[in-house]
């Protein structure tokens, strides 16, 4: 008799023993594939602070949502936002977690990075199927002393849903009118023209195989192919450059405080220095969640990436959250998750 | 002789005993073979019949929003709004065009290869050519696509396709089959690497019935004097017709169906523009494409373009099926 109640609170404890191990040891999430790098950086050095690990599961941004919807992960990881009202129907709170920028890239014989300047409208346009040729009158205008081949120009496009895309298109819808009517922004859109890979990684090798081609791409892609990216005009009409500083110039213009559900668009932002086509990233959790071990865990996790992840952030080319909308998004967790 | 006495005495003192039992063993392990063969063939039936009802109820939305336009509307716009306008026409044309156009090289080229290692190939040769073309089968569908797009790709944009869309400039219909900028993904990059993926299946099942053939009848036809094509043509194809038949068909289905390496290299591009050098779509591409960031409406008519290669792998097997019985009964007759 006693026996058997002892091994049944061996039992137990043994149980309980598990499962607390477990919930310390997983903080599982899903989502967007353009913060992967950085994601996994982040849990492999909290991992080696602190023990517990990370499972992010790269699955792109629109299953990334679907998966917190249906509450099989702790959080969800999306690159275009949701609206406040989407959020507040599924009880969910959304915060940017890390910015990136989204560059043009070319492969003309004879140009260097950064020598070909680009307008939004240029770009739209010759997504759009309307720029045919390298050489074409508007982007002639734009490059007077550049010299450009007469042939024909290859579009490169993502063919799978995704972020980048998401904010490209948004990005040129707010610069042409035209693309705005025609095709508008998405993660999968109508494209009028190009041909479509696979994964940033797949419109980059794209672009590197075929002459006379243009495509784009995450800035961290770029660099690490060593492929022609193109200067732009911004929104005040300064020509820029693909530089950290231009990113955070574009991130650092963008009203956090008075957004509801974090919800910014970085594309198009104002100011003399500010990269055109930034985006951030954001992190999707239930206000209330049914695991709040879990989400305790997750929040530790963030946190710690706030705090010390800038630094790994700026070496894979990606741009750290401002301090004051790390305070922001920390007051944000205290005030709405109910993980106590 | 005492030992010959005693043997049937044996037999007799527990027969009817022991003949029942052995019987009745048999009867019911019988009966369990019996059952779970017929469970695992049931078990077949019930996966393609959940497969079935599962594509329907998941492409049910679409099919209630597009209805039949769905098979003739060439625009695939996900993310238009209110409601997303999403036909199959293009997948649907570049499902078909390049398989056909792989069937085309696979058929002769495979054929020709089975031909050569049944009939003419001296033999120390026969044996490494057959397991190169069974190892071509081998390669996963991936390799392909690599292939496709590094080597493959490249040498089309920059040197094959340039010269033709030149030389077929001024020549009508011609022009526009071949023309465009020159593109590394087209829908014919994807017709070669499918004819390259498929050539094994018909080459192997060829060459295996090729060789049922009886040498009765070709040293027969040999000995009144035929020449070697002679043979092959009114001798050893009339005989296999239906086997080498089948090998096509599997190829063909093989073709509609792939997936991977397709996805790499045909550029997943809506739009019918009418040129082979111009990028496309399958249906298989497009699903593996964009299946995991669509949702509602955008997913339910992805289901529902797998559930229309569901329909024409069927439809293909079923005419092959019914060809097949055609020829046999004209054979028998």
């Amino acid at each position: 008799m006693y026996l058997n109640k002892f091994l049944g609170l061996a039992l137990v404890a043994g149980l309980t023993g598990a499962a607390s191990v477990a919930t310390a040891a997983d903080i599982t999430g899903a989502g967007a594939t353009f913060p992967f790098p950085i994601y996994s950086k982040w849990a492999d050095a909290y991992k080696k602070e602190t023990g517990n690990g990370l499972n992010y599961q790269s699955i792109g941004s629109g299953a990334g949502i679907k998966q917190i919807q249906a509450k099989t992960v702790t959080f969800g990881a999306t690159d275009a936002p949701l609206k406040k009202e989407d959020l507040d129907k599924s009880g969910l709170a959304q915060w940017p977690m890390v910015m990136g920028a989204i560059v043009p890239v070319v492969n003309i014989d004879g140009i260097t990075p950064g020598e070909l300047v680009l307008v939004g409208k240029t770009l739209a346009a010759t997504y759009l199927g309307n720029v045919k040729k390298c050489d074409g009158d508007a982007v002639k205008r734009l490059n007077p002393k550049v010299t450009l081949p007469g042939t024909a120009i290859t579009v490169v496009r993502r063919s799978d849903g995704s972020g980048t895309t998401f904010n490209f298109t948004d990005y040129l819808a707010k610069a042409s009118s035209d693309w705005q009517s025609k095709i508008g922004s998405g993660q999968a859109v109508e494209w009028p023209v190009g041909v479509g890979a696979r994964g940033n990684d797949g419109v980059a090798g794209n672009v590197a195989q075929t002459k006379n081609s243009i495509g784009y791409v995450e800035y961290a892609y770029a660099k690490q192919n060593k492929l022609t990216y193109t200067g732009m005009v911004n929104k005040a009409g300064k020509h820029v450059q693909p530089t950290i500083e231009a990113f955070q110039a574009a991130a650092a213009n963008a009203d956090w405080a008075h957004s509801p559900g974090y919800y910014q668009i970085l594309t198009d932002q104002p100011g003399d220095k500010s990269w055109p086509i930034t985006a951030a990233t954001f992190i999707l959790m239930y206000k209330e969640p049914a695991d709040k071990a879990a989400a305790t865990e997750a929040l530790k996790f963030f946190g710690w990436s706030y705090d010390k992840g800038g630094k790994m952030a700026e070496e894979l080319d990606y741009i750290p959250m401002p301090t004051s909308v790390v305070g922001l998004v920390k007051k944000t967790w205290a005030d709405e998750i109910k993980s106590k | 002789m005492t030992d010959m006495a005693l043997e049937p005495a044996r037999a007799a003192a527990e027969p009817a005993f022991d003949r029942a039992r052995a019987l009745s063993a048999f009867k019911l392990g019988d009966r369990t073979f019996y059952w779970v063969t017929r469970v695992s063939a049931l078990f077949v039936l019930i996966i393609l019949g959940g497969i079935i009802l599962s594509l329907i109820i998941g492409a049910w939305p679409a099919i209630r929003t597009y209805g039949f336009d769905f098979l003739f509307t060439q625009r695939w716009a996900p993310s238009l709004q209110p409601t997303p306008i999403l036909g199959a026409l293009g997948p649907i044309y570049g499902t078909i065009v390049p398989s056909l156009i792989a069937m085309a090289i696979a058929i002769p080229v495979g054929l020709g290869i089975a031909i050569f290692l049944t009939e003419l190939c001296p033999m120390p040769l026969r044996q490494p050519i057959a397991v190169a073309i069974e190892l071509l089968a081998g390669i996963p569908s991936i390799i392909y696509g690599m292939w496709g797009f590094f080597v493959l790709g490249p040498f089309l944009a920059d040197h094959f396709e340039p010269a033709i869309v030149s030389a077929f400039e001024n020549v009508p219909i011609l022009n526009t089959i071949f023309q465009g900028p020159a593109s590394n993904l087209s829908l014919f990059n994807a017709s070669l690497v499918l004819s390259i993926m498929i050539l094994p299946f018909i080459t192997a099942i060829s060459r295996d019935v090729f060789a049922t053939v009886p040498p009765v009848l070709k040293e027969a036809a040999y000995g009144v004097g035929c020449t070697t094509w002679e043979v092959v043509r009114n001798v050893v194809l009339p005989y296999t017709r239906v086997g080498v038949i089948g090998g096509v068909m599997l190829a063909l289905g093989r073709a509609l169906g792939e997936t991977m390496a397709v996805t790499f290299i045909i550029g997943n591009s809506f739009k019918i523009s009418g040129s082979l050098f111009a990028p496309g779509t399958t249906i298989s591409a497009a699903i593996a494409s964009e299946f995991a960031e669509s949702d509602g409406l955008h997913q339910s008519a992805l289901i529902l373009l797998g559930l229309l290669l569901f329909v024409l792998t069927f439809c293909v097997l079923t005419a092959a099926r019914l060809m097949l019985r055609r020829l046999e009964r004209k054979a028998g007759a």
